[in-house]
Order: structure tokens, then sequence, then C-alpha cells
């Protein structure tokens, strides 16, 4: 009689080809138990994932809505990268992206003095920057001066800016022109993103998404303020050790982070919307979902690039799978949860060495025996 | 106006009660030092299968009983992920909730549209005589079962954390670990254990969306309801005494929502203070001395193995 042995061992760096396996792996995990889930359902879960593929990947038209939703998960991914890598966990980007979306409402239609049009698009991508900036640095201050928890505070913040979209939407904002919708007025053209012709890619805000993944790679891994990030992450103690002090790691990563979450909101009502919208209208949770980006691109800036393309196309998927298998919109979070899922139940393989043995019986202590 | 705060107050019970089903859930499982942000996810669950077993048994006690153990089922992948795997518990509860919402619209989506059979409702109970009396009859002797199993549930759970020795090892597992192990107490138990409570009264609170509070199953119907079990759970400071008070005072402002529009108060900024009011809490009960005394279970979130202290 033998008994199976599993004995953990810390890692502390695990190889570079190791993390792409993994997470490949994971991947793949995540599909396979979801096809079982659809098949369970009584779906073809090889027709779905057809379906999913041809949407996002398989024409120009796909392969531009999947480009036009990957701009909103890249922005915010580069942020949220940042932010996980110093162990802040924000998870309230949703509701950053919707306060960059309100200030660069206000911009467009409510800005006190009249902008000449060549400076009303850079206003509303600063207002939007600061406005994210602004609501993510209340859980940093609040973390680094009181203690409170980031993540409930972050999170918590979502619900707050939800509701004051649907009050603006529903009460002061909403337009005369919209038929009753709970719709903002529509934006003067010079506040208005331009597109790439024939498609709804707002290109601007792409240029900006890919600047700040190639800036935020260099800001962590060249400069100082960097290094003091990463070190907090690595090390809160050896950090205060260190002298690197926690509030301005804090301030500096929401304020990133934040901020470009803000910028994803400008992007999403001046390039898509051309009007504040309710919540759901603007964001189908962006926010969340750029965490899975970020943790799919294993915090890595450049990489996020990559899987916000990835996730983007997973998004468009699930409109396909709504309009040819009539699948509601939701069932695409299933995908999203699944691959979260595997993704986190992975990591145990990047951050410890698994030994397994079999343990005689003769070895098995008293405790165990009579156990 | 005595009627206005009348009719609030008797709305507010039902509102507050899915809300505190699901907050005992997440108290255990957070003194037990788990954090399940999927309480949104699980509650989904619970709606939709409730309203499944309810529909095609004519059974709401089947529906809620469905609902408790799929909410349990969905809490057991959180439990593996954090106690065994040594994961990150906000991302997994993050993707617990959206696991929960994708997969409750693809089972919910034959029963849009669909009513609950009469058979299947649960209405108020009159409890006999006391039910009669003016003003307080109405007022706390006509809910439904549910509501007041609920009450039940937040004194059995009170009693169990402060005065069985079980409560003490859940409370010591969600402090320090570490100590608690040594001590002989089984922290990965009791943490599965807490967790499944969690998962399990998260279900039962979905279901009684679904089968109480409105009768049919709507996408997303919980709108939120998950994340304000997140909230309360703090706003009471992890005691079931004092999360009762707040899930019929947050279920006091979702009542207060529609009735004090006409007056020309925001729903939705009203909506609001059920996050506001937590994150307030939370800075008041920030300071050392509080932090010590009431403040979140010390260990809360963090993975526990023997090999690293």
């Amino acid at each position: 009689m033998r008994r199976l042995q599993f004995r953990l061992e810390r890692r502390y760096l695990a190889p570079g080809w190791l993390r792409l396996v993994t997470n490949t792996i994971s991947l793949l995990l995540a599909l396979v138990s979801i096809a079982f889930v659809l098949w369970a359902a009584k779906i073809d879960p090889i027709q779905a994932y057809k379906k999913i593929f041809i949407g996002s990947f398989g024409s120009f038209y796909g392969l531009s809505e999947t480009t036009v939703k990957a701009i909103p998960l890249l922005i915010c991914g580069v942020g949220l990268t940042l932010a996980f890598k110093a162990q802040f966990w924000n998870i309230g980007a949703e509701g950053q992206l919707l306060m960059g979306a309100i200030a660069a409402t206000w911009v467009a239609l409510f800005f006190p003095i009249k902008l000449p049009s060549w400076a009303v698009r850079p206003t509303m991508f600063a207002a939007g920057f600061l406005a994210g900036a602004l609501w993510a640095l209340i859980p940093a201050f609040l973390r680094a001066k009181l203690q409170v928890n980031e993540v409930i505070t972050s999170l918590m913040l979502v619900y707050v800016a939800t509701e004051i979209v649907n009050y603006l939407v529903y009460g002061p904002w909403k337009g005369a022109k919209e038929w009753g919708f709970p719709y903002s007025d529509k934006f003067p053209d010079a506040a208005i993103l331009p597109t790439i012709p024939g498609t709804r890619i707002h290109y601007p805000t792409l240029i900006l998404g890919i600047v700040a993944a190639v800036l935020a790679y260099f800001f962590l891994m060249r400069t100082r303020w960097g290094y003091e990030l990463r070190v907090t992450g690595d090390n809160p103690k050896a950090a205060l050790y260190a002298g690197i002090p926690y509030i301005r790691v804090a301030v500096l990563v929401m304020l990133i982070s934040g901020g470009l979450a803000g910028i994803a909101g400008v992007g999403e009502v001046a390039g898509i919307h051309a009007r504040l919208r309710y919540p759901q209208g603007i964001s189908p949770g962006y926010g969340f979902t750029s965490i899975i980006v970020a943790w799919l691109a294993q915090l890595n800036p450049l990489v996020v690039i990559l899987t916000s393309f990835l996730l983007g196309g997973l998004l468009v998927g699930g409109d396909a799978l709504k309009v040819s298998l009539g699948l509601p919109v939701p069932t695409i979070h299933m995908f999203n949860g699944a691959i979260l899922f595997f993704l986190i139940g992975g990591e145990i393989f990047l951050r410890y060495r698994i030994y397994v043995t079999f343990k005689p019986k003769e070895m098995l202590t008293l405790k165990e025996e009579l156990g | 106006m005595i009627d206005f705060i009348l009719g609030v107050l008797i709305a507010a019970v039902p509102a507050g009660t899915p809300l505190l089903f699901g907050t005992i859930g997440e108290i255990l499982a957070e003194r037990s030092g788990i954090m399940n942000l999927g309480v949104e996810g699980m509650m989904l669950i619970g709606a939709v299968m409730g309203f499944s077993a309810a529909f095609y048994t004519g059974n709401p006690w089947l529906g809620f009983a469905l609902a408790a153990f799929m909410g349990g089922l969905l809490s057991l992948i959180h439990a593996f992920i954090s106690i065994n795997l040594r994961g990150n518990q906000v991302v997994s509860g993050l993707a617990l909730t959206m696991f929960g919402t994708g997969l409750s619209g693809l089972l919910g989506r034959r029963f849009i549209g669909v009513p609950l059979p009469a058979s299947a409702k649960i209405g108020g109970i009159k409890i006999p005589l006391l039910s009669d009396i003016p003003v307080l009859g109405p007022l706390l002797f006509r809910f439904d079962p549910l509501a007041y199993i609920a009450i039940v549930l937040v004194i059995i759970a009170w009693f169990l954390l402060y005065k069985t020795s079980l409560g003490i090892n859940i409370r010591s597992v969600g402090e320090d670990p570490a100590t608690a192990d040594a001590m002989g107490v089984n922290v990965f138990a009791i943490r599965y254990l807490c967790t499944f409570i969690g998962g399990v009264l998260a279900g039962i609170g979905g279901a009684y969306l679904s089968i109480v509070y409105t009768p049919s199953w709507i996408e997303g119907m919980t709108a939120g309801a998950g994340w304000i079990v997140i909230a309360l759970t703090i706003f009471s400071l992890w005691s079931p005494l004092r999360a009762l008070l707040g899930a019929y005072l947050f279920g006091g402002v979702k009542v207060l929502q529609y009735r004090l529009q006409p007056f020309g108060i925001s729903p939705n900024l009203l909506n609001t203070l059920p996050f506001i009011l937590t994150i307030l809490v939370l800075m008041a009960a920030s300071g050392e001395v509080m932090r010590r005394r009431i403040g979140a279970p010390s260990a809360l979130g963090l993975p526990y193995s023997r090999e690293e202290k």
C-alpha cells in the first residue's frame, strides 16, 4: 500500500517557456471545459466555437470589430499590469472608464469656454485621464493612509460611477433629440474621433493604447519608479526597508491605471457612440475583462497588445453566438470566467515546483496510521 | 406620513431578505479567511436553478434545495482554487461571478417571460392572532416563511460564531491560521466548510429573488445584489447581528428608490448609498485600535500553507 504525496516548493522566477506553456494549456483547458458545459446544454460545441472564431477572426469585418473591442481592453489592461505588478488590486477599472466617459462628455457638450476645434479632442482625452485617475486615487489614498482594502473600495466605486452615469443620462444630461432614450445629446463633429474608413476603429485611441503599452514596458523595466514598483510588488517588506514610500507607489500605479481606464472611456463615447449612453451601453464590462487581459499577459504590458486582441475576439464571438445560435449575450462571460479560473489555478505551476512521490506505507507516521 | 414609513418598513424586509441570506454566508466565509467575490454569480445560478426546479416540479422548496446545492457546488471551485491551489482569491471570485453570470444566462434562456405556476409560489403567511394586531401585525407577522428563516439563520450564525467551539475555530482560522493549525484545528476543512455554506446561502438568496420576490426569471435579475452583499458584509463589520439591520437598511434604500422618485429624488443617486456608506464604514473602522476590535479578519484573502510562514 503506497500513498501519493505532493510536495510544493516555492520558486521565485518561473522560466518564460513555462509561463507560455502554462498559460496556453490553461486557455485550452478552459475552452475544453466550456465545450462540455455547452454540450450538456444541448449546444454543439464545435459549431459554437466555429461561429466564435469565424465571427471574430474569419472576415475583414470580424477582425475590425475585434480590434474595436480590443481598444478599451488594451488601454485598461496596460494600466492594470502596472497596478497588479505592484500588488495593488485595482479591480475598479470599469468605474474609472465610466468616469472618463463622463469627463469626455462634459468637455464635448458642456465645456464653459469655446475651444478651437483642434483642441477639443486633446482636451477630452486629458479630462478623461484626469477623471479616471482621480476616481482611482480614492482607493490609493485610503489604502496608503488608512490601510483600507483597495479591492473593496475600487469595486464599490464601480457601482457609484455606474449610478452617476445613469443619473446623468436619465436626468440632467438627457438629450433633447434622443427620442426618450437614456442618451446624452450627440457630440459636435469636433468632439468625434476619426475612424478607419469602412470600420468603427477609432485609430487615435488605438495608437494611444499601443504607445501606452510600449511606454509602460519601458517605465516598468528601465526607470527607477518602475523598479520601485516591482520591488514593492515582489516583497513589500523589503521595499519598506529600502525606503520606498508605499504611498508613492500606490498613487503612481493608480494614477496611471485609473487614467488609462479613463482614456478608454473617452474612446468609447467619442469614437463609437458620439454620446454618453447608459453604462452597459458604453461598456459591457471592459474594465473587468481587462483583468483577464492583464493576467493572461503575465502582467507584461507588451503582451497585453496580443491578449487584448484575443479577448476582444471572444467578445465579438459572443455577438456571433447570439446571432447564429440565439444564445443570450452574457453567455460569453462563461468563457471569461472559465479562462480566469484556469489561469489562476495554473499559477501554482509557476509559483511552486511540485514533487509527486509515492510514500510506502511503512513510512506513514503514527498519526496518519491512526487517522 | 406614518403610512409611508410603515409601507417602506414592510417592503424593506422582503427587499433585504435575499441580501441577508447572501451576507450571512459571506460573513462565515470571510470569517474563515476566504473572500469570495463570486456572490453575484452564485446568486444568479441560484435564481435560475431555483426557478427551473420550482417551475418543473411545482414545488418551491425543491427550487430552494436545488439553488442551495448549485450555489454550494460553484463555491467549491473558488474553495479549490483559493485553498488547494493558493490562487488569488480576488481574481478567482471575480471569475466565479463572470462564470455564474454567463452560465445563468445560458441555462435561463428558455425561462425568459415564463410565469411561475401558482403552486410554486410562496406568499406571506399570516401568523394567527399576532398578525391581527394593528400596526405590529403587518409590520412583523405577515412575511413569507423565508424572511423568518433568514432571521433564524442570523441567530444561528451568531450563536455558531460566538458561542461554540466550532465558531472559535472558524474565527481563529481567519485571524491566524498558522496558530490555529498548531492548535490542531483543521484549517482546510474549516475554510472549505465556510466557503461552501457561503455558496449555499448565496444560492438560496438568489432563488428568493426568482421564486418569491419577483416570481420569474429575468437575465441578470440580481442586478448587483451580490455586490451589495459584499458591501453589506463589510458594512456589518463581519457580524451577523449587524447584518440583520444592515440588510433591512439596504433593502429599505432599494424600496425608497421608487417611493421617493415622485419627490424629485434621483433613484440612481440613492442607489449609490450602500456603496458609499460601506466605504465610510471602512474608513471609520480603519484606526489601529478599531481595526483590532472590529476590523476585517487578519488573514482574509491570504492563502495558507504549512511550509510558508
